[in-house]
């Protein structure tokens, strides 16, 4: 079916193909023509930011939250720049979005005209992929492989750069059918001798455990489904990074806790202790791994992943298989069950009871306070008001992202949007405000610091103007809490610019934007303050006063391995936890 | 399986350099734009060295183009080299030649030498044995081209550095595996 239309509509037409409902996006004179486009048909949505980091992480939080691709449209030059932060953060985290950028007309790109800036030279080096379509006859294939990029593989972000008279030039459209790829074939499928291999090193564990990360939750709710049978096939225990959890449930038997850093006490040190680790979508992250020397001495170390670059890449793997979590966790229970394999009881048995002793040192508590709110019981709080209900939460980053990460459990996948890999304070309203598009009727809530939010907090326009309920509570410690904890840790308490002065005033700030604001500071108050904030329905802003100066533990300090952790009873050791050479590393 | 006694990071500040080695890799890619500065980006951007870099088409209806790299690293980090490589959307098929063995590689290079006398005499004399072809004379100077492989040119070059050598062009490293398979 030939169809003879402008850039402009190719590129609306192409979003309905690709079954976009929903874009995030901001105008200027660059993207006039697709704005225009957009203004006459009904099928697409647009949802207008207030900055285009905003549009960027919005799609973050809607693809994340759906398991669908995101999408933003944004200006030329200070558009685009604007969208480099969510950029990187999608390619971090490898959240599948497609950002379209407007681009100054082909006969004026390299002359530093109005608004022009190098847009596929800068975002280059922060998407998976990027194109300047030069022709209208190359757009539509264009588009198409964009989304298939986006998606395919390890997901990421993909730009493609328009110019203004490709929008305005008429060509012919051809829909989504047929496209292969000519480059581009990621491997998805493990290769059977190896996961038969594994499946024989995992029937001969005698202290195994998974350490799984956002790669089951990038494969679809299959593979967390799968995680979870073959958890409880074999019996072993299981730990996730930040960017996993959710896929095997909290409340799961075999459930240590998140590692790493601020990990629990019993995944860090079955993760050190173990013999064989079965790694499932995860990246080895330096915050995950510790020294890196010491990092799992013992161990047979099995990786499974999509990307075959991310295998051997800060860890030496013994056996590695590249694959779809989805596909090789059916072919490794496949195997396991058709062999009639069984775990070796009494070894896990005895390696459970090790657990049970490293749990029994309860590195989750802390001291709570009738007096001042504490930032976990906050969360804690917040958990056992929204468990029972569709609740999805966002978080920024700092000491209340790993809070929320210890103190609030997930049960599912695809509940938890929170900025892993790049760590970028802002993320978490508009991520909120995708995620809230995406499922409408949810709970979405933002848990916030008083100093991330102010990073994007324009958004809440966004949020009035679309009415979108999203909740953002906000644990006001009045200090970028995390630089502070690091100031204690490493620079003897000199709090060098890391106190949040001139703080403006929350509740008034939430009604200047025709939100609701609240504000709670008595332990006492919270639990119904909480009831008020999640009955209402609009957007709120909450404004929860914590203790300024509790630290975030349990923690492995940096530059230590996974069995030197500090735990919260040994808060007193702050200063003296970090050597030399750990104050070099973040 | 048991405690590793090296550093188990090929980014470890602890590495030893002294396992450094010197890998070919030929990267066949889509001929786009901006492809070369993919590669290019992904080394600079990952730390990676390069030591010579060679792109030309090589398929013109398929709009292949091949790029030869030489770098050099640890095992592991020329491991992750490939790796990272192949994640590029339009990169076909990354070769690492020296894992392969059974390499020819070839660079030609172009050597300028000016001098009059005994000099320029036994700066022909030493062509001559070289192979090196003449493609530019003049009464005090000459062109030289040379093609082989890199330690041939570089002791080329050291030998007419005496005689006096003006400058120096190379290309780089192309490089195709022998037999008759293709790469
Ligand atoms: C864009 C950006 N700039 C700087 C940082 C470094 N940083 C990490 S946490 C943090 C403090 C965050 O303060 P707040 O939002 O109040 O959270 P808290 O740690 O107090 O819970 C800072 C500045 C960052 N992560 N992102
Ligand atoms: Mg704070």
């Amino acid at each position: 079916m030939a169809d003879v239309m402008t850039g402009a509509d190719m590129v609306v037409e192409a979003l309905k193909d690709q079954g976009v409902e929903t874009i995030f996006g901001y105008p200027g004179g660059a993207v006039l023509p697709i704005y225009d486009a957009l203004f006459q048909q009904n099928a697409v949505q647009h949802i207008l930011v207030r900055h285009e980091q905003g549009a960027a992480h919005a799609a973050e939080g809607y693809a994340r939250s759906s398991g669908k691709v995101g999408v933003l449209l944004v200006t030329s030059g200070p558009g685009a720049t604007n969208a480099i932060t969510g950029l990187t953060d999608a390619l971090m985290d490898s959240i599948p979005i497609v950002c379209i950028t407007g681009e100054v007309p082909t006969h004026l790109i390299g002359s530093d005209a109005f608004q022009e800036c190098d847009t596929v030279g800068i975002t280059r080096h922060c998407t998976k992929h990027n194109y300047l379509v030069r022709s209208v006859e190359d757009l539509p294939r264009v588009l198409h492989e964009a989304f298939y990029v986006a998606q395919h593989g390890r997901p990421g972000p993909v730009v493609i750069d328009i110019p203004k008279d490709v929008q305005f030039a008429r060509g012919t459209y051809a829909g989504p059918q047929n496209i292969e790829h000519k480059s581009y074939h990621p491997q998805v499928k493990g290769a059977p001798d190896r996961i038969e291999q594994a499946v024989m090193l995992m029937a001969a564990a005698k202290k195994p455990i998974f350490y799984t990360g956002g790669g089951v939750i990038n494969s679809g709710p299959e593979a967390s489904r799968l995680l979870r049978e073959l958890v409880a096939a074999t019996g072993f225990p299981v730990t996730s990074t930040l960017m996993g959890l959710g896929a095997y449930p909290a409340a799961g038997p075999n459930w240590l806790g998140m590692l790493g850093m601020h990990g629990t006490f019993e995944a860090n040190n079955a993760m050190h202790d173990c013999d064989l680790m079965i790694a499932v979508g995860s990246r080895f992250d330096y915050r995950i791994t510790g020294r890196l020397d010491a990092f799992s001495p013992g161990s047979t170390k099995i990786h499974i992943d999509i990307d075959p670059s991310s295998i051997n890449k800060n860890v030496k793997i013994d056996l590695g298989i590249i694959g779809d979590c989805a596909n090789v966790l059916a072919d490794m229970l496949g195997v396991w069950r058709q062999r009639g394999l069984k775990s070796d009881a009494p070894a896990l048995q005895k390696w459970w009871d090790q657990i049970a002793v490293w749990r029994g040192r309860r590195s989750l508590s802390y001291k709570f306070s009738d007096k001042v709110i504490k930032p976990q019981w906050a969360i804690e709080r917040l958990y056992a008001a929204t468990k029972d209900k569709d609740t999805y939460i966002t978080t920024e980053v700092g000491q209340h992202q790993m809070w929320a990460a210890q103190h609030y459990h997930f049960e599912e996948p695809n509940r938890l949007m929170t900025s892993g890999g790049l760590g970028t304070m802002g993320y978490g309203l508009p991520a909120a405000i995708g995620a809230q598009m995406a499922h409408p009727q949810s709970l979405v809530i933002d848990i916030a610091g008083e100093s991330s939010i102010l990073m994007n907090i324009q958004e809440l326009s966004t949020a009035a103007q679309y009415r979108l309920p999203v909740k953002i509570f906000i644990l006001n410690n009045e200090y970028l809490g995390m630089v502070r904890q690091w100031q204690e840790l490493l620079h003897g308490s000199r709090y060098s610019e890391s106190y949040a002065a001139a703080l403006p005033d929350f509740v008034k700030l939430a009604e200047a934007y025709g939100a609701h604001g609240m504000r709670c500071s008595d332990p006492a108050d919270l639990d119904a303050a909480i009831a008020e904030m999640i009955e209402t329905p609009r957007t709120v802003v909450f404004d929860c006063i914590v203790d300024k100066m509790e630290n975030c533990l349990p923690m492995i300090p940096s530059g230590k391995a996974h069995n030197e952790m500090l735990l919260p009873d040994m808060e007193e050791d702050l200063e003296n936890a970090i050597d030399q050479a750990g104050k070099m590393l973040v | 399986m048991n405690a590793p006694a090296a550093p188990l990071s090929p980014y470890s500040s602890a590495i030893g350099k002294s396992n450094l080695e010197s890998h070919t890799l030929s990267v066949l890619v889509d001929n786009e734009p901006g492809v070369l500065a993919r590669v290019v980006g992904l080394f600079s951007g990952r730390g990676y060295n390069i030591e010579s870099l060679t792109v030309a088409e090589v398929a013109h209806a398929e709009h292949l183009s091949r790029i030869t790299i030489v770098t050099s690293g640890t095992p592991e980090a020329i491991e992750q080299i490939g790796h990272q490589l192949e994640r590029l959307v339009p990169i076909h098929k990354v070769t690492d030649l020296t894992l392969r063995g059974n390499a020819v590689e070839r660079e030609l290079a172009m050597i300028k030498v000016a001098g009059r006398g005994d000099n320029r005499v036994e700066a022909l004399r030493l062509a001559e044995a070289f192979r090196a072809r003449v493609i530019d004379a003049s009464i005090e100077s000459f062109v030289f081209e040379i093609t082989g492989n890199v330690s041939k040119i570089d002791q080329f070059v050291e030998l007419m550095r005496p005689l006096g050598l003006v400058e120096v062009s190379r290309t780089g490293v192309a490089a195709m595996s022998r037999g008759k398979d293709p790469i």
